[in-house]
């Protein structure tokens, strides 16, 4: 069967949902080939061969760290040209976008990014991406050269599917010219102790309507109760009561949860890009007019600051 | 010597419209007003801002685009850019992400530049490519994601907030940056600013200008094909309830009923 290049996400070998999730819609279309750049691929490969990994190709370079992006599309390639894959997977984050684009020019391939299904088809994987703040759904595929498609998170659930996962060393040379962006320096983010906002199977957001920095635990009281990521809009971000890591929409995550609560937003096109496929979508808002309630499965009509707290309070009573 | 800065920006379907594809696929820009994608207004910004600290520097703002695109320049000229490459081909249509960016760096190399400024993300296809493909084709670094961005002594340098960490970025000129809209509000143009944009040039540029072939580029050039769009049926009208004291509980009881509590 033909391989599938797999790009993984990971810090310091521990390997991050999107991943997993790849791994299961690359079996679709041959066998995965994960591919490690950075510290602990041992540790990794364990995850990497439960989830459907035939083969691990690690490689640690200082340059990965040491420079922006290039010198890890330099290290994708050299994968590349050692597998000759029928396909590339790789995350919709920033970076992954970004090794995507370089690594489809290098090798002559066109590419697809955000896609939120991936199948195989008679001519070639087919991707389906929701695009016009999802109010659309293509089907799109690669005509020239090896598919390389990035894929969002929550896109599949991720399945397991022992495999061998055996660890092979990549060589790498890594070029000059992809030592033109030096990382001066890299600060990790504090971790919340809440679920990471793409990965959460519950997002409880907060907009203009929580109206302070104050009252964001309102939101984050919720948020704990369900064991849920806590997001905000960007007015709410924007006026400094919540940092842009937590935003949701067009300019910030995009989320696909099992379940959505918006508190305090209206439902501009900007945010609804970002949350609008979620699987149950519930709002708080005390203004009936307010276009999110266009896409609730459930809203209330009401003063936030009575209703999440009343709500945080049952789900505590009910959880027991 | 003068710092020679190139803005790529993009001419959209208004996002707040009713946005549809045409028959063949491709953004239907008849349907609904077209504009300067709002995150090209943050990487006009940053360059004016680097002009301004630079003793002396020019503007240079560039589109691939239909006719109308044109309106996308004058934007951006009257936010204060100094001049406009517009480059219009009926065999562009139907370019994908691959071919977008051959143009526009044929482009950026005809201009001459030391520094290529971008949004991070057009509004309508929103696949956050460009700048990286263009650091690729131009063989120059890629400083990207920026929501702080300085140029220096040749230098560029700026701080990327990803996912994990945020890192401090430096690279030595010619090179490629993008920022993202936590870079700073970008200015409105004055009305001394609209009038003096329509004296502004607008150079005309197409395919054989560019050395590009008609093949190279358009629906029939493209790496990628879309087989189909639906439109996303609408969602089937939710419950709302009035919040009379009970709303929390309420909702407790939807959430419970759907088994995420
Ligand atoms: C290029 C671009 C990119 C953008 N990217 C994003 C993005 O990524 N994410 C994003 O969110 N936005 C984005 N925006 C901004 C977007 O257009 C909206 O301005 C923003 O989403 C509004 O946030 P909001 O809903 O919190 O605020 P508002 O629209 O002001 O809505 C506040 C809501 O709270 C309700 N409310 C007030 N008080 C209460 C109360 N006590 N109880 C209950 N309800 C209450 C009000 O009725 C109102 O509906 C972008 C805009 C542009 C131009
Ligand atoms: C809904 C939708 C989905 C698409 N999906 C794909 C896909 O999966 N694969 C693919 O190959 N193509 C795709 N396309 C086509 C692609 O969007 C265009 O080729 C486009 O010009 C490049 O990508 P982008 O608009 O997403 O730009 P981005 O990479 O998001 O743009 C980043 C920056 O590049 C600059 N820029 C982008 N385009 C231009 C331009 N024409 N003129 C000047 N500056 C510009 C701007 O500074 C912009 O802020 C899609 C188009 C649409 C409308």
């Amino acid at each position: 069967m033909a391989e599938v290049l797999v790009y993984v996400d990971h810090v310091d070998g521990a390997v991050r949902k999107p991943t997993l999730e790849l791994l299961t819609l690359a079996r679709r279309i041959g066998e995965p080939v994960a591919v490690h750049l950075g510290a602990n691929a041992e540790d990794a490969a364990k995850i990497l061969g439960e989830h459907g990994a035939v083969k691990v190709l690690a490689a640690d370079a200082p340059e990965f760290a040491e420079y922006l992006v290039a010198p890890k599309v330099d290290a994708l390639q050299a994968a590349y040209d050692a597998v000759s894959p029928a396909a590339v997977l790789l995350p919709s984050s920033a970076e992954g976008k970004e090794i995507a684009a370089r690594l489809a020019l290098r090798i002559g391939s066109g590419i697809i990014t955000d896609a939120v299904d991936v199948e195989a088809g008679d001519e070639g994987p087919v991707a389906t991406q929701s695009v016009f703040a999802a109010s659309y759904t293509t089907k799109s595929r690669i005509t020239k050269g090896t598919p390389v498609i990035t894929v969002k998170p929550n896109s599949a659930a991720p399945e397991a599917a022992p495999a061998a996962g055996t660890v092979e060393q990549l060589a790498v040379t890594v070029a000059d010219s992809s030592k033109g962006t030096k990382i001066v320096s890299r600060t990790p983010r504090e971790s919340t102790g809440r679920p990471d906002l793409t990965e959460a199977a519950i997002v409880v957001s907060g907009g203009r309507g929580v109206n302070g920095a104050e009252n964001f635990p309102v939101i984050e009281a919720l948020a704990d109760s369900l064991g849920a990521a806590v997001g905000a809009s960007r007015a709410a971000v924007d006026a400094g009561w919540y940092p842009h890591t937590n935003q949701v929409g067009q300019t910030g995550k995009s989320v696909s949860p099992q379940l959505y609560i918006a508190a305090g937003i209206s439902g501009a096109i900007q945010h609804r890009a970002g949350m609008q496929t979620s699987k149950t979508i519930v709002a708080i808002n005390k203004d009936e007019e307010a276009p999110i309630f266009e896409l609730v499965d459930y809203g209330v009509v009401g003063d936030l600051f009575d209703v999440v707290p009343a709500l945080t309070d049952e789900v505590k009573t009910r959880k027991g | 010597m003068s710092l020679r800065i190139v803005v790529c920006v993009k001419y959209v379907p208004d996002a707040t419209g009713d946005r549809h594809f045409a028959e063949d696929l491709t953004v239907d820009r008849d349907d609904v007003d077209g504009l300067l994608s709002e995150l090209d207004e943050y990487a006009v910004e940053q360059a004016l801002q680097i002009k301004e600290a630079a003793d002396d520097a020019e503007i240079t703002v560039l589109t691939v685009g239909p006719e109308d695109a044109n309106d996308a320049l004058r934007k951006a000229l009257s936010m204060g850019a100094d001049k406009a490459v517009h480059v219009e081909d009926d065999d562009l249509h139907g370019t994908d992400a691959l071919g977008t960016s051959l143009v526009l760096a044929k482009a950026i190399e005809k201009t001459g530049y030391d520094l290529v400024v971008c949004g991070m993300a057009s509004t309508d296809g929103t696949m956050g490519v460009l700048p990286a493909l263009l650091a690729e084709r131009l063989n120059v670094p890629q400083v990207t994601q920026l929501s702080e961005v300085s140029v220096d002594g040749g230098k560029v340098t700026g701080r990327r907030d990803g996912d994990t960490a945020t890192e401090q970025l430096e690279a030595a000129l010619p090179a490629v940056v993008s920022v993202t809209d936590q870079s700073g509000e970008a200015r409105y143009p004055s009305f001394k600013g609209i009038m003096a944009a329509k004296k502004k040039p607008v150079e005309s540029l197409d395919l054989e200008d560019l050395e590009i072939e008609a093949d190279e580029v358009g629906l029939e050039g493209a790496w990628t094909k879309v087989d189909g769009a639906a439109e996303r049926p609408a969602r089937t009208a939710g419950t709302i309830v009035k919040d009379e004291g009970e709303g929390g509980k309420q909702l407790a009881e939807f959430l419970a009923g759907q088994k995420f509590i």
